[in-house]
């Protein structure tokens, strides 16, 4: 769960870099050839890793999800007052907005690429990601949806990139208190780099 | 009846133990695995004899009343454990730790006992060190020692204040490695009911699932008792609430001598009762007495808050009649000073029945923070209890009941006088004379159940290797259980209105007020009466709700209750024949000018073992004289 | 003071519980919880009713025996106490006051208050100890510990054993409670040389019993009557992954 998780968010982190690059101000250009990059034999191979880690982080979070609602056939009749954060209360439902938000990003960008979805007739070819960000994007009920997503996801990064650390049994009197601090700058700068991207195209850019 | 016979060994004192142990026969490794050991209660003594026993490979069965063997009551104990490994230099010995607990025991306990428990102190270090007991550390990575308990040396080890608690759980977590070796099965949530005597020896025991409800019987060739002290026959203790004398009673009924049953230490701070419905009395350490200052009023009935009262008006009465050893006198002399106050009509609180503990000059002297870094937790525990800050107004203390020096009477075997019948711990009587010093339980019960009942126990069994498994469908075992489920129908028939407890409060009152830390010959007489009359009352009136093939709780109390009205007649009766006062027992017609205990050393040296002779019958009492060959007979004296 | 109490009565183990609400008068509020209860049994039993039925021993916080779910917490409102230490102060005049038994698979109701804690002896049976026989200890002092580590072995080993981390834990997890015994022994020289088998004996046991998987909620350390920190479950789950990985195979 937290080796997978922990993939995850590196990936966010290289996905996000990416995207921000369609704001550079180029028209696209830097950002089209960091998306050649996904040709590359290499890249190829860390797509299959990152879906092995989509798959199992999402297989596990169900499980035991599954195990641990068992684990309590008889609920409290009083609502339990013990005091916890709430990121790490709503973990499994920040995940099923997030596997949501998933199928639907997959279904329009990514399905795409693969030929799964048909080519949108805005789109250039099946790499032209930006193309279909701005028409998308530029549907406010489109950019709302996926903002609150953002918002959800950073929500749940901001209890698991802590969580990673403490499941590792990376754990130290010294440095945990930074990696608290860390993990709520990187929930921060997850979920507002990616928000920045469509209220961008649909407030401040005209084509 | 035969002669008491305990079985002490000749030669010099040092070396008693170590020439009677080569001297004890062995079972050999093939033979112990036939052999059946019963060992009822898991506190310290239990839970080490039975992983003790089971390492050495006989078959174990082990009973707790508890859910899990950790929460016997031995995890209360605070302070520390003694032993004599002279860490800190300061010319400590074995024989010093044998002087001051025969001194501190009031010269009332058996010398080769006392000794062999100092020299086996050392072992029970190292073991709960191996064990992985967190023990106190000084910075160099050595064992911390502390001085406790009003003796010259440091020779205390502790775990703060948990030193009982971390005990426990490694004697537990040893006990835990034979059940999952299935050396020792473990039988929890059982009350042991009645022992179960086939031709003359101790066989079984039957017990009740305390969760069926269901009576079971269970053999064994030997059985062991290690089932603590008999203090919550005050009802208000620091025991725990499910502390009861029954299993040991049961024993006595069927021919166990008993011994010293009068010897009980009322512990001189503990919190002092705060409402109506209160049954357990909070221990507060004895540590708190080495900067705290006891006081009351010098006004009678003195209804201001303690800070009102100006230092002027305050008696610092143990200051006042101690001055050698102030307010660090033992605890039996510091338990009859605070009641001698409040009985003149000085004690504070809106009862009057407690004295303050103040630290107002301690922290005035080293600080707050270093008093904290002492206290801390205890003044926590203060707080959450009584919910007051005795940072800014004194503590409020009372003596409580809290351990039993008295108990089964055993032999240097540890063998009480039904053969097979053997009892470790708090449960026996041997080590503790009138009076037990503090942190020495600890190291008695871990000692008893580690290093000497393993050894001697072996002794007996050598004769039974031939005996073959012992069947529970004999005569004994069913009449027994017929016993036992007899009373427990005539329990749910009387059908009265009163509870269990509020029977449990009655009795408690009457053995606090006329056995308790003062005693005389007509307030004994009394007590006995009045038990006498609050019994008939017990058998006409309980009321036992439910039925008793289920969890039944009040049933569980009666039978400890109905126990405990034979108990205290009997601790009258021996407070009565023992005219003198020693340790913990004080009689008001045997006291120096000042009010201190006068011992009378020529006519009452001696163990008063009883023999019971039948419900209400007067007991027979036999001697067993004690001789002090390697000590000199002194007046304690802390003036 | 008065208070209504509404408390979870339950037969036995098969049957269906429920509330139920007993308003009781002249509560004291130097009475502990317990103490209220003997109260109201005391009453019930002159009534004629079933008193409830609730464990208790020690009643000084120690023995780890009581435990009860008090308004939606275990041991009730106040931190670091278990519910024999909790007094009746802690509440208002006139308040509800809801007690419920600890709830999890792991740890199946019995009668009314009282749950069968016998999984957690499972755990400690696999493997909560060092495997010393009596008399073979060396000589306390031949191996040194740092007091530092000494006295964080100690901060580990004040479970109490009462349940409320997994009363707590939204998933019913036990990780605490083994991690509290595992760290104690990880941590020490003695404990050392079995840590890498213990851990794992333990922790197969812990998810055998039923109990759930630690999500880092940290609510077993908010509510645990003993304070015990979670960088103790920290320290099983690092010791944990470097037994998988470095545990040799036995042949």
């Amino acid at each position: 769960m937290a080796l997978a998780g922990i993939f995850l968010m590196l990936f966010l982190v290289s996905h996000l870099l990416t995207n921000l690059l369609m704001l550079a101000g180029d028209e696209g250009k830097a950002f089209d050839q960091a998306v050649e990059l996904l040709g590359h034999p290499a890249v190829k191979i860390v797509e299959y890793i990152l879906f092995a880690a989509f798959l199992v982080h999402i297989l596990l979070g169900v499980l035991l999800q599954l195990i641990n609602y068992n684990a309590r056939p008889v609920k409290y009749k009083k609502a339990p007052r013990t005091e916890i954060s709430t990121f790490s209360r709503y973990m499994f439902h920040t995940g099923v907005i997030i596997l949501v938000f998933l199928v639907i990003h997959l279904i329009n960008f990514f399905f795409v690429r693969l030929g799964w979805a048909p080519l949108p007739e805005y789109a250039e070819h099946s790499h032209d990601f930006r193309s279909m960000a701005v028409v998308l994007f530029q549907n406010p009920w489109y950019s709302g949806f996926y903002v609150v997503c953002m918002l959800f996801l950073g929500f749940h990064l901001k209890h698991a990139f802590q969580s990673a650390f403490q499941s590792l049994g990376l754990n130290h009197t010294k440095y945990t208190p930074a990696i608290k601090i860390i993990g709520t700058l990187y929930a921060i700068f997850i979920s507002v780099g990616f928000a920045i991207i469509p209220v961008y195209f649909l407030f401040f850019y005209s084509s | 009846m035969q002669q008491l016979n305990s079985k002490i060994p000749e030669g010099p004192l040092a070396d008693k133990w170590s020439r009677y142990k080569a001297s004890l026969r062995l079972v050999s490794p093939a033979n112990k695995k036939k052999l059946e050991i019963i060992v009822v209660g898991t506190g310290l003594a239990g839970a080490s004899a039975a992983s003790a026993l089971g390492e050495l490979g006989y078959k174990v069965k082990a009973f707790c009343f508890q859910d899990s063997p950790r929460r016997a009551h031995s995890v209360a104990a605070q302070g520390g454990i003694n032993a004599a490994k002279n860490y800190k230099n300061d010319n400590d010995s074995i024989y010093r730790l044998f002087f001051d607990t025969i001194k501190g025991g009031d010269y009332r306990a058996r010398e080769a006992n006392v000794y062999r428990a100092a020299e086996v102190s050392n072992l029970v270090i190292d073991h709960y060190t191996a064990l992985g007991v967190p023990f106190a550390r000084d910075y160099g990575g050595a064992l911390d020692t502390r001085s406790f308990g009003g003796v010259q040396v440091s020779r205390t080890f502790y775990a703060k204040g948990q030193t009982g608690q971390q005990c426990l759980l490694g004697a537990y977590s040893s006990l835990t490695r034979q059940i999952a070796k299935g050396t020792v099965k473990m039988f929890s949530r059982r009350d042991m009911l009645d022992l179960v005597i086939v031709e003359g020896k101790a066989r079984g025991i039957i017990t009740r699932n305390l969760v069926s409800g269901e009576l079971e019987r269970h053999s064994a060739h030997a059985v062991v008792l290690a089932t603590g002290g008999y203090g919550t026959v005050f009802y208000l203790s620091t025991l725990g609430l499910g502390s009861n004398a029954s299993a040991a009673w049961n024993a006595h009924k069927k021919g166990a001598l008993f011994a010293n049953p009068s010897f009980i230490q009322i512990h001189p701070t503990s919190i002092p009762v705060l409402n109506d419905y209160q049954c357990k009395l909070t221990l507060m350490s004895e540590s708190l007495r080495n900067d705290g200052r006891v006081w009351v009023s010098k006004e009678k009935g003195d209804k201001r808050h303690p800070t009102e009262i100006p230092e002027e008006e305050r008696d610092y009465y143990l200051e006042r009649k101690y001055p050698a050893f102030g307010n660090l006198v033992p605890r039996d002399v510091a338990s009859r000073a605070a009641k001698e106050r409040c009985d003149a009509g000085y004690g504070a609180g809106d009862s009057g029945l407690s004295v303050y503990l103040d630290f107002k000059d301690a922290i005035d002297a080293h600080g707050k923070k270093a008093i904290q870094d002492k206290y801390g937790n205890l003044f926590e525990m203060y707080e959450k209890i009584t919910g007051i800050n005795p940072y800014n107004q004194p503590m409020r203390i009372y003596p409580a009941g809290h351990y039993t020096m008295g108990g089964l009477w055993v032999d240097y075997n540890l063998m009480t006088t039904i053969p097979g019948l053997f009892a470790i711990g708090e449960s026996n009587f041997s080590d503790h004379g009138a009076n037990r010093l503090g942190a020495n339980s600890l190291m008695q019960c871990s000692g008893d159940g580690y290093f000497i009942l393993p050894n001697t126990i072996g002794d007996y069994l050598a004769d039974e290797i031939r005996t073959g498994k012992i069947p529970t469908d004999q005569q004994p075992f069913k009449e027994a259980e017929k016993g036992v489920e007899e009373k427990i129908q005539k329990f749910m028939a009387i059908g009265g209105r009163k509870s269990a407890s509020s029977f449990h409060k009655r009795l408690g009152k009457i053995m606090w007020d006329h056995c308790g830390m003062r005693r005389d010959a007509e307030g004994l007489q009394k007590g006995k009466e009045l038990l006498n009359e609050l019994e008939e009352e017990f058998w006409k009136d309980l009321r036992i709700p439910g039925n008793d093939r289920e969890i039944n709780q009040e049933l569980e109390k009666a039978f400890k209750v109905a126990d405990f009205f034979e108990v205290g007649r009997l601790m009258c009766e021996d407070a009565i024949q023992r005219e003198e006062s020693c340790g913990a027992h004080f009689r008001e017609e045997h006291q120096t000018e000042t009010g201190e205990a006068k011992r009378d050393d020529k006519n009452f040296a001696y163990v008063a073992a009883w023999e019971y002779k039948g419900h209400r019958e007067k007991p027979d009492m036999h001697k067993e004289p004690l001789r002090f060959e390697h000590v000199e007979i002194k007046e304690r004296s802390y003036k | 003071m008065n208070v209504t109490l509404k408390i979870w009565r339950q037969k036995n183990a098969q049957a269906k519980g429920k509330f139920k609400t007993y308003p009781l008068q002249d509560v004291s509020p130097e009475m502990s919880v317990l103490e209220m209860l003997d109260y109201l049994n005391m009453q019930l039993i002159e009534k004629g009713d079933a008193p409830v039925a609730f464990e208790h021993d020690c009643r000084e916080g120690i023995c780890g025996t009581c435990g009860l779910y008090i308004n939606g917490r275990p041991h009730g409102p106040m931190r670091n106490t278990t519910t024999c230490e909790l007094h009746m102060r802690a509440f208002k005049d006139g308040e509800i006051i809801y007690i419920e038994p600890w709830r999890a698979r792991a740890f199946p109701v019995l009668k009314d208050l009282i749950v069968d804690r016998s999984s957690f002896e499972r755990i400690m049976h696999t493997a909560g100890f060092i495997s010393i026989n009596t008399g073979s200890a060396p000589e306390a002092n031949s191996t040194p510990v740092s007091k530092i580590i000494a006295d964080k072995a100690f901060d580990a080993a004040v479970c109490i054993g009462c349940g409320a981390c997994v009363a707590a834990c939204k998933n019913s997890s036990a990780m605490l409670y083994a991690a509290a015994k595992i760290a104690q022994y990880a941590m020490i020289p003695q404990g050392k040389v079995e840590a890498k088998e213990r851990v794992d004996k333990m922790v197969r046991q812990m998810d055998a019993e039923g109990f759930g998987f630690c999500s880092n909620t940290y609510g077993c350390e908010f509510d645990c009557p003993k304070g015990i920190s979670v960088d103790f479950i920290a320290l099983m789950n690092r010791e944990f992954f470097s037994s998988k990985v470095c545990k040799q195979k036995h042949k």
